[in-house]
């Protein structure tokens, strides 16, 4: 009897497996590549966004996450991927174009383009308005736990503070690493200058043994629960932390700060262009804007989603600073390919310069190896004898 | 009867063509070439950067095999003088943990070992104070002999299970104490389970790269991560591959190296 229940059940769900297959109704679908913990995902009550855009058009969201624009661009040139939405920053998107990766957008499909403020259009990563239509805005800067944190915070210097050795947590991407020693030592962040560059990559590795890691998200879970005491990152990430944990604080450093544009763009490998554009736009709708961004914390580019702001979020000086505070910020340029292999070698050479120890063990080790084999050879030549 | 032997093995001669040849060709390809496909040494000169990184990681792998293998070689034997009922549920519990995705319990490690994880909320509370467990060299040692431990004892119990009793019974016989027994005929028996042991343990470890990531500080650097970071961020595939090169090849000298030493006995194993 048990057996016969057994079969029944094992038919059943091979029935249900065969139907969900064959009679599903198709519906179209498109993969959003977006970076990680930026878009609001229902959460705390907040919209879900890629919820919201399948009921209101019946369109699937195949939604995934990378961690750094050097991953999306990885991705992108490695090939064997297809993508119908991406969201790079600034920089990145020159590079993008540049190379012939991205596909002009057509604005008419796009009406919410008007709602993008005029100070986010024609910038300098996509001068004749083609291939971008803006996401966010916001800063980078300080982040660090005041429980353990009690000296006046100002600088990037902190970064580099030996009290808190073990304790702090960098990035783990050459360009905004860069960024924060150039703007330490003065520099431009934009600078091809290879000894300047060289400058602030022995500033770097002379900050290593201080850090406790190189991250991009797991910034939010060390922080959250104290594993980490300081660290450089987005403020819009900040205001998400501190959700959590109430005694973090930030910082605009006073050197100056990156302040970036992170803009939908759709890439060559795209399948669903017109779906891509209806998602941009779905998602470019003041109303839509505004709530995801009340969650996400980053900074809306257009000034009509700002009644559609929770109020806090709205009102906050981090979020939306001053425009005293933000004469600080500096943007990133594309950088030559030359400049950006550079600084990309010279991270990674930051992270591997071990402490070189162990080679001498293997010298030994070789030197050993080498006598017995020697010790080896003339014993069985001994043998051989006899 | 030779022919159709070699055609029995015609499935995996195809698969190692395509899954093993191949990427291998492809790999030494990328290693003597630059960005725009002109061949080149740079990319193998440009390793002695990071010779300091290869001898790390060759070390702490070589550290995690030995590890391994004092700890694998008594659960080995142990499991095999077990009754054969109790023998399979002991090797469950062995293979119990490859159920779950490595990632997840190297995830666990650090949820233990970290400044505010589990262990160190324990021993606060009971009033001995905070101490650093995770983010240095011995905590990357055992987070690859927790994961790889099984690969040593898999291949050790398969010998040790086939061992004659007899054999030992005659060296008792003829008054070998229980540590000569172990010494002169054990150890000597067992030598193919210890070298595809310590090759199963040693050879995934040197390549690791998300344990160190996880588990080291940032001077603990895997080459295995600078290799990932070679492909996933910098975009750099030459460099990878020539660093992928290069470790095959020192992973293949060290194999070397190990099966000349036992040379004696017969390895079949491998």
């Amino acid at each position: 009897m048990k057996k016969i229940a057994l079969v029944l059940l094992s038919v059943l769900m091979l029935a249900g497996i065969f139907t969900a297959c064959g009679t599903g109704d198709y519906t179209a679908t498109i993969n959003v590549y977006n970076w990680g913990v930026y878009i609001s995902d229902g959460s705390d009550g907040y919209i879900d966004v890629n919820k919201a855009f399948t009921e209101a058009t019946g369109i699937k969201v195949n939604y995934t996450t990378f961690d750094s624009n050097e991953t999306l661009y990885t991705k992108l040139k490695s090939g064997g991927v297809s993508y119908d939405v991406i969201v790079p920053s600034d920089y990145m998107i020159g590079a993008l174009a540049a190379e012939g990766l991205l596909l002009e957008l057509d604005y008419s499909n796009i009406p919410n383009y008007q709602y993008v403020d005029e100070s986010f259009r024609g910038l300098s990563y996509d001068p004749e308005e083609k291939y971008t239509v803006p996401y966010t805005w916001g800063t980078v800067g300080l982040i660090y736990n005041t429980k353990y944190v009690t000296k006046p915070v100002d600088s990037w210097s902190l970064m580099w503070d030996e009290d808190y050795a073990g304790k702090i947590l960098m990035f783990d991407n050459p360009r905004d690493a860069f960024a924060i020693a150039e703007l330490l030592l003065g520099y431009d962040v934009n600078t091809t200058d290879e000894t300047q560059l060289q400058a602030c990559a022995d500033k770097l590795a002379e900050q290593k043994e201080l850090v406790q890691s190189y991250v991009m998200d797991q910034v939010f879970a060390q922080m959250e629960n104290e594993e980490a005491w300081v660290a450089a990152y987005y403020a819009g990430d900040y205001l998400l932390m501190r959700e959590s944990n109430e005694d973090l604080a930030f910082c605009f450093p006073k050197e100056g700060f990156n302040l970036f544009v992170d803009a939908f763009c759709i890439p060559t490998c795209s399948r669903n262009k017109a779906l891509a554009e209806q998602y941009i736009n779905f998602l470019t709708s003041p109303e839509i804007s505004g709530e995801n961004m009340s969650y996400l914390g980053y900074s809306t580019p257009l000034t009509a989603a700002r009644q559609y702001l929770e109020e806090d979020v709205a009102a906050s000086e981090i979020a939306y600073p001053s425009a005293e505070t933000l004469s600080a910020g500096v943007t990133f340029d594309t950088l030559p390919t030359e400049t950006s292999n550079f600084i990309s070698e010279a991270f990674n050479k930051i992270k591997a310069s071990g402490s070189g120890w162990s080679v001498w063990i293997f010298v030994v080790i070789g030197a050993v190896l080498v006598a017995a084999a020697v010790l080896l050879i003339l014993r069985k030549k001994k043998r051989n004898k006899y | 009867m030779k022919s159709r032997v070699k055609l029995l093995a015609a499935p995996y001669l195809a698969w190692l063509l395509i899954f093993t040849i191949v990427p291998l060709c492809v790999v030494v390809y990328f290693a003597f070439t630059d960005a725009d496909g002109h061949v080149t040494l740079a990319n193998l000169g440009a390793m002695r950067d990071y010779l300091p990184t290869f001898a790390d990681s060759l070390l702490l792998a070589a550290i995690s095999a030995a590890i391994c293998l004092l700890i694998g070689y008594p659960t080995a034997y142990a499991i095999t003088r077990a009754p054969a009922s109790r023998q399979r549920f002991l090797i469950l519990l062995i293979m119990l943990p490859m159920c779950m995705s490595f990632l997840l319990r190297t995830l666990a490690l650090v949820a233990l070992l970290e400044d505010q994880g589990i262990l160190n909320n324990i021993l606060s509370a009971v009033g001995l104070g905070r101490v650093t467990l995770i983010r240095r060299p011995a905590a990357v040692v055992a987070g690859m002999v927790y994961n790889y431990l099984p690969y040593m004892i898999m291949p050790l119990h398969s010998v040790l299970v086939k061992l004659d009793g007899k054999l030992i019974e005659a060296a008792q016989d003829l008054g070998c104490s229980r540590l000569r027994v172990l010494l002169r005929v054990i150890l000597p028996l067992s030598v193919p389970g210890i070298i595809s042991g310590v090759t199963m343990v040693f050879v995934p470890a040197v390549s690791t790269f998300y344990i160190s990531k996880k588990l080291g500080g940032t001077s603990t650097a895997m080459i295995g991560d600078i290799i990932e970071s070679q492909f996933k961020t910098s975009y750099n595939l030459n460099a990878g591959a020539a660093m992928s090169l290069v470790l095959m090849i020192i992973v293949f000298i060290c194999m070397g190296i190990m099966n000349r030493f036992t040379g004696d006995s017969e390895v079949d194993l491998l």
